[in-house]
């Protein structure tokens, strides 16, 4: 009987810390996650590294970050699963490459190209005391011309 | 399940009241990787985070098999205005 009742219990007993166990990693790449961009100003999730990404729209932010000569910290998801997973939760957003400023999600390729062109991005940048390349070469110019 | 041009205009489409739907399949026909121009009035008043965010919850199972999916958002007015 003894053996009976622990039998059949065995199997939610298992499921239970097994599911408890989960929960816990995901809090841990959550909290993880939660440091890394309220402790950066700017950081990008990609695929590869900015000197050699490996996607083409992983590619496409650290261009646009180039140009405005952001300083920003980036995290390989490809060689952290666990976080390539975790980010995707994180923010609620099913694709890679992410963007965090001032530890708000921003967005991914397609909203960084759009905010760069509509201006919007040097806006953003601002405010979080970070000037762009671009004013910096637009002030330069208006100067010389002066 | 593989996804077709036509089947990702159509949810667009019906779940957003659009009036304008383009999607283009850029995979070669895997059905991984998509773009597309969606112009509804749902988009009004709202970022493009929020806009974005909009289509990604519609298409929110097929983008776990989509691997890439490009999107303009555009309100009526901003496309009578391109």
């Amino acid at each position: 009987m003894n053996t009976l009742i622990r039998k059949s219990f065995r199997p939610f007993l298992n499921s239970t810390i097994r599911a408890s166990c989960r929960t816990f990693a995901d809090v841990n790449i959550n909290e993880k996650i939660d440091k890394i961009v309220k402790d950066n100003k700017v950081v990008v999730f990609m695929k590869g590294v900015p000197d050699a990404p490996r996607c083409g729209f992983s590619n496409a932010v650290v261009q646009i970050m180039r140009m405005h000569a952001v300083p920003y910290v980036s995290h390989d998801v490809l060689s952290d699963e666990n976080l390539r997973q975790g980010i995707k939760e994180y923010s609620n957003w099913p694709t890679i490459p992410q963007v965090f400023i001032n530890g708000e999600f921003v967005g991914g390729c397609d909203i960084m190209l759009q905010m760069h062109q509509s201006g919007e991005l040097v806006e953003e940048l601002k405010k979080v005391g970070i000037q762009s390349a671009l004013l910096t070469a637009e002030q330069f110019k208006k100067e010389e011309k002066k | 399940m593989v996804y077709t041009e036509a089947y990702i205009k159509e949810k667009l489409a019906k779940e957003l009241d659009a009036v304008h739907v383009e999607v283009t399949d850029e995979s070669d026909g895997c059905g991984a990787k998509f773009s597309a121009v969606i112009v509804s009035d749902k988009f009004q008043g709202k970022p493009l985070l929020a806009r974005h965010r909009l289509v990604n919850s519609v298409l929110q199972e097929e983008l776990k098999t989509i691997h890439a999916f490009t999107q303009k958002t555009l309100t009526v007015e901003q496309w009578k205005q391109q």
